[in-house]
């Protein structure tokens, strides 16, 4: 401790202003509050202040997603040795998947960090933590096989034109992690959906087992074959084909506990997504005239992205509405339009990403109506009095 | 009627230090009046370095509003002029008389004044700064007439002292200096006090008020907090507030007919070896409280309590409408991974940290900002310490923004800096929101005039 205080306190000086090294400053300033945090003391206002900052609320968002991440690892492994008609064992498997997902991770985090610093030393900010989290969060919604240039290319897009452009964390109009991968979806529709792109090693490989299929639940839901879905347990639990983290929706609810208990994720909003979805859900049920619409309203809760979403994306403080009803709103509107957008339109299986992308847009219009209606309270205290 | 308020959504920040129920006698040698304890004041001097002063003399008066004048404290010889960057006042230093001298303003029941006789009388003997108004939280303009006058009759910030224990025995005074009160609104003065602390008799025996009751967490003992859930203020309203000790100076204006500003102060804080309460005057020199009374060197004191008070020398005097002194450690120190380790030992109020799982335990606490200054990011979170009813962080964007129709709509006349000092300490982003608030409020007030 006291020697990376002291190697910290040889190299300051040198990246201060006026030093040789000034380029350098904000990822000194990264580096050296990553290990310490900083000596500053209050100027003015409240003389103390809470023990929280950034660093301590994003970085439970991190410990929140890790379950997923490491079912993810194991799945990915899983489904790759069961395509190939292989037995592996428990570790195997894992290393399998760890080895496939780790690059993703380190180049999501070099290309995003380096894009973060640079702004911020041009802007002379701090490095803001958001990154933490879009970080981890893009990896595990894309499919283990995505080509490591096109995880490069997302991740600058969605940091610079999804983030940057509107003056850094905290500004940005919608999530990062789902503009990376929208921009994945459209610009290269053919490695981001199908029935093979899902399970690792699948697309060009002629040793797969007869009758494998790499087909997520959505992708069968969507062309009609209902019978073909995997048990709800086997959806719960995630051994089936999807995106590396979204699978298990037992892993997530881990997740899910820990936001909660820690109160960094809004309840608001992943209570008000999940009624949103089953409303809409018991709206086609009871008027179907099909098997999709006939689905239990509770299986789309299970399937595809929906869990993934509701928990880590739908909640991002930042794109999400600011005020307290305006999150039942902005959370029951995502729930509604996912299972609209599966159901009813046949080009895009899963309906969550752009259920959230479309909220997030709106989620200021929905705060400025819930603000207009405590303005106009106020102002009827007039009359009463 | 009184009204009975439960506040639920608030903060209490239990920390080492509170104030031992003594009291002793504090006779300062030097006591000064800091010009920068009023907001929006201009001062011109009307005295000179060796002048002599009584304890009601005036010292200085404001160019803005030249009837308000500020009279001496204590009597004795005007030892020094402080002034600070560009020439502005900082301290007017009194080496003050081993007896104090009064002027004399004559003793009067207020029962047989007129109003504009009441006003005169509290401006002449230098009482009238007490009184101050919302908007803007600043002295109160003797030319209006408020709809109510507050009075919040307990405090519940960190380590504030008993308000109880400040007033005991002084039932007379606070009575008359209440009458005199009553007299300068047609609306209602109002008395709040919390029946979930040690009532005082010298409050529930008080006539010519409405005594309400409020309960619930910091900030319910906040004058704004009361304001809001008993008479809003709307936009061309005003009301003025003041504290119970200040209601006994005005008490002892008529019947002394003297200017006496004697104080009764906590010192707490959990670098304080004895803390208890003293008996001095407003404007004194806390060297006597803190001398040989230190736990260590590096410590920050306060006047008035952590949330909102000002950072004095340790040679310095005690602000004008503060009845506190608090002395915690400057955090001036690196915290080795701070942000990752589970810190059982720090305060928060969320649940991050352990600190939620024993609201009764009592912690120690340093002026370490605790991180780096980011953008508003979380959300949800000023909305369960702001019992107003108003949305904290949409009206602070709207100041930051300077959209004087939006701070409007949102409620700028109702609030100042005090009301927002919880939202800046668990703010996750570090954001020092009290200067923002108290910015919103200067370019109101200036379009305004």
């Amino acid at each position: 401790m006291k020697l990376i205080r002291n190697i910290l306190d040889n190299i300051k000086p040198h990246v201060e202003k006026g030093g040789k090294f000034h380029f350098f400053r904000s990822t000194f300033d990264a580096i050296e509050t990553l290990f310490f945090v900083q000596n500053h003391v209050t100027q003015k206002g409240s003389h103390i202040r809470d023990s929280v900052d950034m660093k301590r609320t994003m970085i439970v968002v991190v410990l929140a997603v890790i379950p997923a991440l490491l079912f993810g690892m194991w799945n990915t492994g899983r489904l790759h040795f069961l395509s190939i008609g292989e037995a592996a064992a428990f570790w195997p498997t894992f290393w399998y998947g760890f080895f496939k997902i780790l690059p993703i991770i380190i180049v999501t985090y070099v290309v995003g960090l380096t894009i973060e610093i640079i702004f911020a030393q041009k802007r002379g900010h701090e490095v803001n933590e958001g990154f933490f989290v879009s970080g981890i969060l893009i990896p595990l919604i894309l499919p283990a096989d995505v080509p490591l240039w096109m995880v490069a290319v997302a991740t600058a897009f969605a940091v610079i034109i999804g983030k940057e452009v509107f003056g850094g964390s905290g500004m940005n109009i919608m999530n990062p992690a789902l503009i990376a991968r929208a921009f994945l979806f459209f610009a290269y529709p053919s490695k981001m959906s199908g029935d093979v792109i899902w399970v690792s090693g699948m697309t060009n490989n002629t040793n797969i087992v007869d009758g494998f299929s790499g087909a997520t639940p959505l992708g069968n839901a969507l062309v009609g074959n209902l019978d073909k879905l995997p048990s709800p347990m086997d959806m719960f639990l995630g051994i089936i084909p999807g995106s590396i983290g979204e699978t298990s929706v037992v892993a997530i609810l881990i997740g899910a506990a820990i936001l909660l208990y820690t109160g960094v994720g809004s309840w608001r909003i992943m209570f008000s997504v999940v009624a949103g979805a089953l409303i809409m859900g018991f709206i086609f049920n009871l008027t179907a005239v099909n098997d999709y619409m006939a689905l239990p309203a509770w299986e789309h809760l299970i399937m595809g992205g929906f869990a993934f979403g509701a928990i880590f994306m739908a909640t991002d403080p930042v794109t999400a509405t600011q005020t307290n009803k305006g999150k039942y709103i902005y959370g029951f509107l995502i729930g509604l339009l996912a299972i609209l957008i599966r159901v009813v339109n046949p080009a895009y299986p899963e309906g969550m990403m752009l259920a959230i992308l479309l909220m997030n847009v709106f989620a200021p219009l929905i705060d400025h109506y819930v603000v207009a209606a405590n303005i106009k309270k106020r102002l009827k205290r007039i009359k009463t009095v | 009627m009184s009204k009975e308020i439960k506040i639920k959504k608030g903060l209490n920040i239990n920390l080492f230090g509170e104030a031992e129920k003594t009291i002793s006698e504090l006779k300062a040698k030097q006591y000064a009046i800091k010009p920068t304890d009023f907001v929006g004041v201009f001062p011109k001097l009307l005295v000179k370095e060796g002048d002599l002063v009584k304890a009601g003399s005036p010292v200085f008066y404001d160019k803005h509003r030249e009837n308000i004048k500020f009279t001496a404290p204590v009597s004795g010889k005007i030892a020094g002029i402080l002034r600070g960057a560009k020439r502005v006042l900082q301290e007017i230093i009194i080496d003050a008389d081993e007896e104090i001298f009064y002027e004399s303003f004559g003793k009067e029941n207020p029962d047989d004044l007129k109003k504009e006789k009441i006003i005169e009388k509290l401006l002449k003997s230098g009482i009238w700064p007490f009184i101050r108004q919302r908007p803007y939280s600043i002295i109160a303009d003797p030319d209006t007439e408020p709809k109510a006058i507050f009075i919040s009759g307990f405090d519940t910030s960190p380590l504030a002292p008993d308000y109880d224990f400040l007033i005991h025995g002084k039932g007379e005074e606070f009575q008359t200096g209440l009458n005199a009160i009553a007299k300068l609104t047609s609306g209602k003065v109002h008395l709040n006090i919390n029946n979930d602390l040690p009532g005082s008799r010298v409050f529930t025996n008080s006539k010519n008020v409405q005594v309400n009751n409020f309960t619930g967490p910091h900030p319910s003992g906040n004058v704004g907090t009361q304001i809001n859930k008993i008479d809003p203020i709307n936009k061309g309203d005003i009301v003025w507030y003041l504290r119970p000790q200040e209601v006994i100076t005005i008490g002892k204006l008529f019947l002394e007919g003297k200017f006496d500003v004697s104080r009764v102060i906590a010192l707490t804080g959990s670098e304080i070896k004895k803390t208890s309460y003293f008996k001095t005057y407003i404007g004194a020199s806390i060297e006597g409280m803190i001398e040989k009374n230190l736990e260590q060197e590096n410590v920050r004191c306060i006047s008035g309590n952590v949330l909102t008070g000002t950072k004095i020398e340790k040679s310095g005097f005690l602000s004008f409408y503060d009845y506190q002194l608090t002395v915690i450690p400057e955090g001036d120190h690196y915290d080795f991974l701070g942000w990752m380790l589970p810190g059982l030992k720090k305060h928060s109020f969320y649940r991050t940290f352990m600190a939620w799982l024993t609201p009764k335990k009592k912690f120690k606490v340093h002026t370490n900002l605790n991180g780096g200054e980011r953008s508003f990011v979380m959300t949800g979170q000023f909305e369960r310490v702001f019992p107003l009813d108003i949305y904290p962080m949409q009206l602070l964007k709207a100041i930051i923004i300077e959209d004087i129709d939006a701070m409007e709509n949102l409620g700028i006349y109702e609030v100042d800096e005090e009301d927002f000092a919880l939202c800046e300490y668990i703010s996750t982003s570090k954001i020092n929101i009290q200067s923002v608030v108290r910015n919103g409020l200067d370019i109101i007030r200036k379009e305004m005039s």
